[in-house]
């Protein structure tokens, strides 16, 4: 009898598809602050899912892979209220999720670390570029994915550089964020032998940034904001704050073109990037949300497509061994930039090429021919391993 | 059809050998910007005309026969045929949307397409224009290869990064071999011991065991003073004796020589700028690689494994097919 049954449950198993164990879940979660940043541009206001949108996308992305794996992802999203706070929430959410993808402000980004250090909790910033955070305040429990301050005034220096317009007008606002852009674009042109002829500050005297009379004043106060500057090549603005660089172009005294902060921008990712396989991703992604994707949305799928790439690797949805993947040697992902992606160990910053776009097209692609390093040209973007002040504890 | 090929190309290069001092085939060069196709004329190295087709052409093979060559057109999602005779589209077939590469299967009848944009492999009755069904795959399918006896048809999937081996009689997913990052294209060789498939962003050549259905060696690629990011393998092609593969590795302007054997490179043969794939000639005296940004055709002569010749083509050439005119 005994025998018999066992011959029995032999052969169901023998006849069971190869995959009815339970899949592996991994959880997913996305923490960002409620709200919608300022824009100048009407057509540039991001919609109220940038960034989730597109780790939504990575997550349909490795459930398609995962269904062959056994491994199933999902995605919980957790927006922030004015004077909630960070750390409480990111433990709640913690419970759920072994990993979870960031769009906070640096200070927020540190205190959510702090509070999932001895959790084992993995964050992945995908809307901070302050540098600080890969530099003195690094932790070794954040993975940075997006690109620094300093990466994208790299990638545009040297492009700048490459072009021959080396004398730059340097124009910055006069908050807290366009100084930090406007000392990055400072040590990018230093580095790469650009020279500023003459700086100047734009003060930001408050108000609306839309008004039903604007375009008349702007007409009159850039052309006279920018007259009597030395010879110069390029205008080059630094105004994260978005309070006036794109008042710039068409508008200056003198015939020139504007980049940073407006004209030619640098980005980790634009809707127009069509190269290296990217028409999939595009298409995918509208399809999808009914929008274009951006980069916050682009550093979001990124950010979840690496999670999803670790765990095939490593065949396990344990949140150590997959972030013990990521940080390895052996990591690497595609990301429609035309060559795979790898994390710096030193700081476990992201490196990735930039885009150089002009809000309709991709002009060019950063590291520029030329600029070598010994290790890896995307090195020569942001501060290299000699440069970090970085002790990951 | 290779049988096929292979008995009629001896009995010509036998032919030829005392006839003709270079071998006369035809090439077909899909030219993924110009929307054109160059077709070459092997026996003087000429381009002999240009074809318009529909948008973005890509994939591009001749059908059993010789007489039609298909060519994925990606951008009007469909397969246009070129009659060979004409040397013009003649009619289309239908596809799912953003059709890249495809198989045909031995007797010519059932074609089996990658859709990139929608994570299928379609199949297509040849005769009857129609579509038999779709087999979903894992995300963006792009490389195709059918096992020498049939059975087995290879899809590779670029952003999921497998190997999908898909059984052809059931239309079955049977096994899926996880292979390095952004694979593109597989090559069987001949005797059915072994499936190659080229990861692009990954660097390398899994060698997979098609019985065991796994990943038994990866082949490397180094060449000095070149970053290993620039490494970028893509098409494959291996001569019919199992002995020489050749891989196009991308933006490295180069094509390496793999001794199968032992999986060793032997030899890095300098192309044109970025190249995509590689044809033999069918008496694989020569093969053909596809340099996309440099819009041209480079001939490596096999034995001497040298590059002899370029060909300016049309616009960002991307694949190509040969055969006896």
């Amino acid at each position: 009898m005994i025998r018999w049954l066992v011959a029995a449950i032999g052969l169901s198993v023998a006849a069971a598809p190869v995959l009815a164990a339970a899949p592996i879940e991994i959880g997913i979660g996305y923490l960002g602050r409620a709200g919608v940043k300022p824009k100048l541009s009407l057509v540039e206001l991001p919609a109220e899912n940038d960034g989730v949108a597109g780790a939504r996308l990575a997550v349909e992305d490795n459930n398609t892979t995962g269904k062959f794996l056994n491994q199933r992802f999902t995605l919980e999203e957790v927006r922030l209220k004015d004077n909630e706070d960070v750390g409480k929430a990111a433990a709640t959410l913690a419970e759920r999720a072994g990993f979870i993808i960031t769009d906070l402000p640096a200070d927020d980004l540190l205190k959510a670390a702090d509070a999932l250090r001895d959790r084992g909790t993995l964050l992945l910033n995908a809307g901070a570029i302050d540098d600080r955070l890969r530099e003195q305040d690094c932790r070794a429990n954040v993975i940075h994915v997006a690109p620094t301050r300093s990466m994208l005034a790299d990638a545009l220096a040297q492009y700048l550089v490459w072009k021959q317009w080396k004398r730059w007008l340097f124009v910055v606002g006069s908050h807290d964020r366009d100084k930090l852009y406007a000392d990055a674009l400072r040590r990018a042109a230093t580095r790469f032998g650009a020279k500023i002829v003459q700086e100047r500050t734009f003060e930001d005297t408050g108000g609306a940034r839309r008004t039903d009379s604007g375009v008349t004043l702007i007409q009159r106060q850039i052309p006279t904001f920018t007259q009597q500057a030395p010879a110069y090549d390029v205008l080059v603005a630094a105004d994260e704050s978005e309070a006036f660089a794109s008042y710039l172009p068409y508008r200056t005294w003198d015939p020139r073109p504007v980049a940073g902060s407006a004209g030619l921008v640098p980005t980790s990712w634009h809707a127009a990037q069509d190269q290296w396989g990217a028409i999939q991703i595009q298409n995918r992604f509208v399809k999808l949300n009914s929008r274009q994707m951006t980069a916050l949305d682009m550093q979001a799928w990124t950010a979840a497509r690496m999670i999803g790439e670790a765990t095939s690797r490593t065949k396990s949805g344990d949140p150590k061994a997959i972030s013990d993947f990521l940080k390895g040697p052996d990591f690497s992902v595609a990301a429609f930039k035309g060559r795979r992606l790898t994390l710096r160990d030193w700081n476990l910053q992201l490196r990735q090429p930039i885009l150089l776009v002009d809000g309709r097209m991709v002009v060019s692609v950063s590291p520029q021919e030329g600029f070598l390093h010994q290790v890896s040209e995307l090195d020569t973007l942001g501060a290299d391993r000699p440069e970090t002040k970085c002790k990951l504890r | 059809m290779r049988m096929w090929h292979h008995c009629l190309i001896s009995g010509m290069a036998l032919w030829l050998a005392a006839a003709s001092p270079a071998s006369a085939f035809i090439a077909y060069v899909s030219n993924e910007k110009s929307n054109t196709v160059t077709v070459i004329d092997t026996s003087n190295w000429s381009v002999i005309k240009t074809i318009k087709v529909g948008q973005r052409p890509r994939g591009i093979e001749f059908t059993r026969d010789g007489k039609f060559v298909f060519v994925a057109v990606g951008d009007d999602d469909s397969i246009q045929v070129i009659d060979v005779a004409k040397q013009e589209v003649v009619d289309t077939l239908p596809s799912g949307p953003d059709p890249e590469l495809f198989a045909l299967d031995a007797e010519g009848k059932i074609l089996y397409v990658a859709n990139e944009n929608d994570n299928t492999v379609t199949i297509i009755d040849v005769e009857k224009r129609t579509r038999l069904g779709d087999i979903q795959v894992g995300v963006e399918p792009e490389g195709m290869a059918i096992s020498p006896d049939g059975k087995i048809l290879i899809n590779t999937s670029e952003t999921t990064n497998m190997a999908h081996f898909i059984d052809t009689t059931t239309r079955q997913i049977v096994a899926n071999v996880l292979v390095d990052a952004r694979p593109r294209y597989a090559e069987f060789k001949r005797d059915n011991s072994e499936v190659w498939v080229s990861s692009e962003i990954g660097g390398t050549v899994s060698v997979i065991d098609p019985v065991k259905r796994e990943v038994t060696k990866k082949i490397a690629f180094e060449i000095p003073g070149l970053r290993s990011e620039a490494i970028q393998p893509v098409g494959i092609g291996m001569t019919k004796d199992g002995k020489t593969a050749f891989v196009a590795l991308g933006p490295a302007n180069r094509v390496a020589v793999v001794d199968v054997a032992s999986h060793k490179v032997t030899k890095y043969l300098l192309v044109g700028q970025r190249v995509w794939h590689v044809a033999f000639t069918p008496d694989e005296k020569y093969l053909l690689t596809t340099n996309g940004v440099s819009n041209d055709v480079s001939v490596i002569d096999v034995a001497a494994q040298k590059v002899i010749k370029t060909i300016q083509v049309g616009e960002l050439p991307w694949g190509i097919t040969i055969a006896q005119p």
